[in-house]
């Protein structure tokens, strides 16, 4: 048996992909659904909740408290999805993501993980140099600012609700979502206006 | 803090050999082998077939060097695969038969 | 129920040394101690679930560490969710 799971990967996928339909257990049709399903999820969904953030206290508010429902008043689907925690940075304090035991995401909100959140680097380094790790992105904190690590370990999901940037006073909330990225929403880059 | 601890090889948390490691912050493009693994990994689910902790404990029981050397979707299969076969979902004459058209 | 501001220890268990397993709590906590921030809610326990036993339905709480005390060095704070088996309250000095 330990044999056949060290064949090679895309021959394992080929086979499961037979199994499971001959048995009527999942079908082509429905694996092609569900991926275009999954790739419809992306940074701007979360990017749209920070703008809101940013504008409406009582959203701030609500996001802060239930980042699921936040997540569900802003037309995204949550069902079935584990909870989702949003962790607010201040001028004092900085947030970063990471999960050391292998590579939990906020998906619903922010789509697949990108390559660097799943790699042994990031998942090592975060919690023990996070300003030597924050570098690589040439994100630099304050000596000032705190900076807390959250190891996603368990039944949550987590992201960060990045400060707004200066100099985008009299921006639309569309022109806001538009500078937020990935990075921002983990905490391993900041907003700028400029982006 | 050494690494002496009986640590799981998955439980990367402040390792030493990974510390000087850089972080590749490049996107990489998802492959259409890894969008398939994941979305056969959501119905599994969905079906009952398999929870998340099943996934992550197939994926813990991958041997170090193996875990390392394997792309991150590459983990997942072998995981649900291991997983179905030890739910006895599908059985390994089947498996085999269907590796050697695959 | 721990309350939030509680100082708690990990609770120092290898259970990876004794045979197959599923822990979320990471290898670099045990021992350390932090401070309960708050409870996230109870969550079936994934132990269990990995392995296909009935779960146990148990408190999961947001603990607070200093760098210090996990990696001895380190001006910055970790906060990381564990269930409350691996807890153990610290008697306030």
């Amino acid at each position: 048996m330990k044999n056949l799971l060290e064949s090679p990967p895309d021959k394992l996928l080929t086979a499961l992909r037979d199994i499971l339909a001959a048995k009527s257990i999942v079908s082509p049709a429905e694996i092609a659904e569900r991926i275009a399903l999954t790739d419809a999820a992306s940074p701007a969904q979360g990017a749209r909740m920070v703008a809101r953030a940013w504008t409406d206290p009582d959203y701030r508010a609500l996001m802060l408290h239930d980042g699921a429902k936040a997540a569900e008043a802003a037309g995204i689907p949550m069902r079935g999805m584990p909870p989702l925690g949003v962790l607010a940075d201040t001028p004092d304090l900085h947030h970063l993501v990471v999960c050391t035991l292998c590579s939990c995401y906020p998906r619903a909100v922010l789509g697949y993980p990108p390559f660097w959140f799943k790699s042994a680097a990031y998942r090592a380094r975060a919690v023990r140099d996070p300003r030597g790790l924050l570098a690589e992105w040439g994100t630099v904190l304050p000596s000032h600012m705190k900076l807390t690590v959250v190891d996603s370990t368990a039944d949550y999901r987590w992201m960060v609700l990045p400060l707004r940037p200066a100099g985008t006073e009299g921006f639309t909330e569309a022109q806001l979502a538009a500078l937020v990225r990935e990075g921002d929403m983990i905490g391993v880059t900041l907003p700028i206006a400029s982006a | 803090m050494t690494d002496d601890s009986p640590r799981a090889h998955h439980d990367l948390g402040g390792v030493p050999r990974f510390m000087c490691e850089a972080v590749d912050i490049e996107p990489h493009e998802l492959t259409d082998f890894d969008r398939e693994v994941d979305a056969i990994r959501q119905l599994v689910s969905a079906r009952g077939l398999m929870t998340v902790d099943e996934m992550r404990r197939g994926i813990e029981a991958i041997p170090e060097a193996e875990y390392h050397r394997l792309g991150y979707y590459q983990r997942w299969i072998r995981s649900i695969a291991a997983t179905l076969l030890r739910r006895g979902v599908i059985d390994e004459a089947e498996l085999r038969d269907a590796l050697a058209r695959a | 129920m721990i309350a939030p501001g509680t100082h708690v220890r990990v609770r120092d268990d290898w259970p990876e040394a004794r045979g197959p397993c599923h822990i979320r709590t990471p290898h670099y906590l045990r021992g350390h101690t932090g401070v309960v921030l708050r409870h996230l809610g109870d969550f079936p326990n994934p132990e269990d679930l990995a392995f296909r036993r009935p779960p146990a339905v148990l408190p999961l709480y947001h603990v607070r560490f200093a760098q210090t005390e996990i990696w001895g060095e380190g001006g910055d704070e970790l906060l990381v969710e564990v269930f409350g088996p691996w807890l153990e309250v610290e008697k306030t000095a």
